[in-house]
């Protein structure tokens, strides 16, 4: 049950199995009820940002946090965005390069650990994998130093290092999964009688199949380098860091400007959850196929 | 020779991986402890070996039991998160379970909060948690004030006592929805034979979830609080956002990005062990079990 996400087997987003049933009565009616209630209530957080963030002067106020805007203006969206574009566009520049590589090295292990194994895999997976959990505190303080040893370049070009090496447990866990659900040994075993070796196996017969994977591992890896803060916050600031960085500067002085910091996290925001909204779709049924097998 | 000649390529493949792995994980690590048992106490380096006493002196030692408080903080904020979280991941996946109209706009909105950074989604909880009342509330004590439930209006992160309470508010919002997720693909998972032989024996609806559905959901809600209590021992950005560095919502992560402002490396890297063992305390044995359940399998 070491999952967190294994790819469906097949690029099909998830269908509920079960019709909706009992379309009247009490039942029915407690459920619509809870379901829009709690849908509410996770929306909330949203209609704040999104109302405030069109708001200006006196419109901006503790008690009138539920009030739509007396007169809506773009203004603190121009402020937030000209405060957070050099930092949007670098953080592109970080996310999908981290999507990419990530997902290719993890694509790799994962195949070797399922398909390809040799003696002790096992141990080795496990240790690969204890390096998802740790907590980031308990390698920072030599990692400054041994990055700037090996000479990589401060700013984005440290983060997209350091977030792919962070990032091989969690996409060797997702492909080995993915692998192991839908991959048949045979079809290994045939291509070692065809005399293919390991790259041509991989290059030919494992990759081309591989396109759920990577679709989970891409919203992954794009969705938690993008969102990072801490590594950030460590490893670059705000003239060469990502944009997590740049809101908490425009969010986070002593008297913050609300609308503008409003309209800058929803800016933040946009990238994530335009992925999640296209691919999330994949991105659950994903979650589900892989939780199922223990 | 053979049977190398067939796993050797494997291993040479993964190889790059267990370099960087064993370098920046374990390695690291290792730096980090050596600098936790040194006198690294400024820029200047250190001078020699301590010991464990930089461990205990977070314990006996510190002003004001900083430590011990950043401790007590967690503890508050992990048990509120964890019960917060998996109560309305279960519930909001037993709901779409019965069966939903548009299951699936319903679950994307319920999740979609997890694609939201900490950092952006602190922003708006800051100001959602504002601790006026009365008349001059906003967010959500005005929400509670609006619905006659005055009573209930909290001075939220701010309480001195039990402010960490809600600071776990916008991380379940955050992750509540991934729970979900994960109780859904549990339920589906279920083979529905087992469902209809249980209506077979007549079972009613509350004897089949809680003697059939529910058992079988134990290792979901297993891996479920494993992520989320790791999630929870690491918890950094959110705090940073909602109320930044702050004695009233220090935790152990924060602990040390402030002592690092300082200089006392050594500090910094005891603290952060003592959060790994933490960590570590509830992942091996779990990463050990798993690894034997997949054998027996």
């Amino acid at each position: 049950m070491t999952t967190l996400a294994t790819p469906p087997e097949t690029l099909e987003p998830l269908a509920p199995r079960n019709k909706p049933r009992a379309r009247t009565g009490p039942g029915a009616i407690v459920k619509y009820a809870l379901a829009l209630l709690f849908l509410i209530i996770v929306l909330m957080p949203m209609y704040v940002l999104i109302v405030t963030s069109f708001k200006s002067g006196a419109d901006i106020g503790v008690t009138s946090q539920w009030n739509l805007p007396d007169k809506w203006t773009f203004a603190s969206w121009e402020k937030a965005w000209t405060a957070l574009q050099p930092s949007f566009i670098r953080t592109f520049e970080l996310a999908i390069p981290v999507a990419v590589i990530s997902s290719l090295i993890g694509a790799a292990n994962g195949f070797v650990l399922s398909r390809w194994r040799f003696p002790g895999a096992d141990v080795v997976f496990t240790l690969i994998l204890f390096g998802m959990f740790i907590p980031y505190q308990a390698v920072m303080i030599p990692l400054r130093e041994v990055i700037t040893t090996i000479g990589i370049p401060p700013g984005i070009t440290t983060l997209v290092f350091v977030h792919c090496v962070y990032g091989i447990p969690i996409c060797t866990l997702i492909f080995r999964n993915y692998y192991a659900t839908t991959v048949p040994e045979e079809l290994i075993e045939a291509a070692r009688v065809d005399g293919a070796g390991l790259l041509r196996t991989f290059g030919r017969i494992i990759l081309p199949i591989s396109i759920p994977g990577f679709v989970v591992t891409v919203i992954w890896q794009f969705t938690s380098a993008w969102n990072d803060y801490l590594f950030a916050i460590f490893l670059s600031n705000t003239q060469n860091g990502p944009i997590t960085i740049a809101l908490n500067a425009l969010a986070g002085a002593q008297s913050p400007d609300y609308a503008a910091s409003m309209a800058g996290a929803l800016i933040t925001s946009i990238p994530t959850l335009l992925v999640y909204v296209l691919l999330g779709r994949w991105f659950i049924g994903g979650l589900m196929a892989g939780s199922v097998k223990s | 020779m053979r049977r190398l000649r067939q796993w050797g390529p494997g291993l040479l493949l993964l190889s790059p991986s267990l370099i960087l792995l064993a370098v920046f994980v374990y390695g690291l690590i290792a730096w980090t402890t050596k600098v936790s048992v040194s006198d690294e106490h400024n820029a200047l380096g250190s001078k020699g070996f301590v010991g464990l006493e930089n461990y205990t002196k977070l314990f006996t030692e510190d002003i004001n039991d900083r430590f011990t408080h950043s401790l007590k903080n967690l503890a508050v904020f992990t048990v509120v998160f964890l019960v917060g979280a998996m109560f309305f991941g279960l519930l909001w996946a037993f709901i779409l379970e019965r069966g939903v109209k548009a299951e699936g706009f319903f679950r994307t909105v319920y999740l979609f909060p997890m694609a939201v950074s900490f950092v952006a989604s602190g922003v708006v909880w800051r100001w959602l948690m504002n601790p006026n009342k009365g008349e001059n509330a906003g967010g959500l004590n005005a929400v509670l004030g609006g619905l006659g439930l005055d009573f209930a209006q909290s001075t939220w992160w701010t309480n001195p006592n039990w402010g960490m309470a809600s600071m776990a508010i916008p991380a379940i919002w955050q992750l509540a929805g991934y729970v979900m997720a994960l109780f859904l693909a549990g339920f589906r998972g279920i083979p529905a034979e087992l469902r209809e032989a249980a209506a077979m024996d007549g079972a009613s609806t509350y004897r089949l979830y809680r003697n059939v559905i529910l058992p079988q959901l134990t290792p979901v809600a297993l891996s479920a609080l494993i992520i989320l209590g790791h999630m929870s021992m690491k918890m950094f950005d959110l705090i940073m956002s909602v109320s930044g560095p702050q004695w009233l919502t220090e935790v152990p992560a924060i602990y040390v990005w402030q002592t690092l402002l300082t200089s006392d490396y050594a500090k910094a890297a005891a603290i952060s062990i003592i959060l790994l063992l933490l960590v570590a305390v509830v992942i091996v044995p779990y990463l050990i079990y798993t690894n034997r359940q997949e054998k027996n399998a």
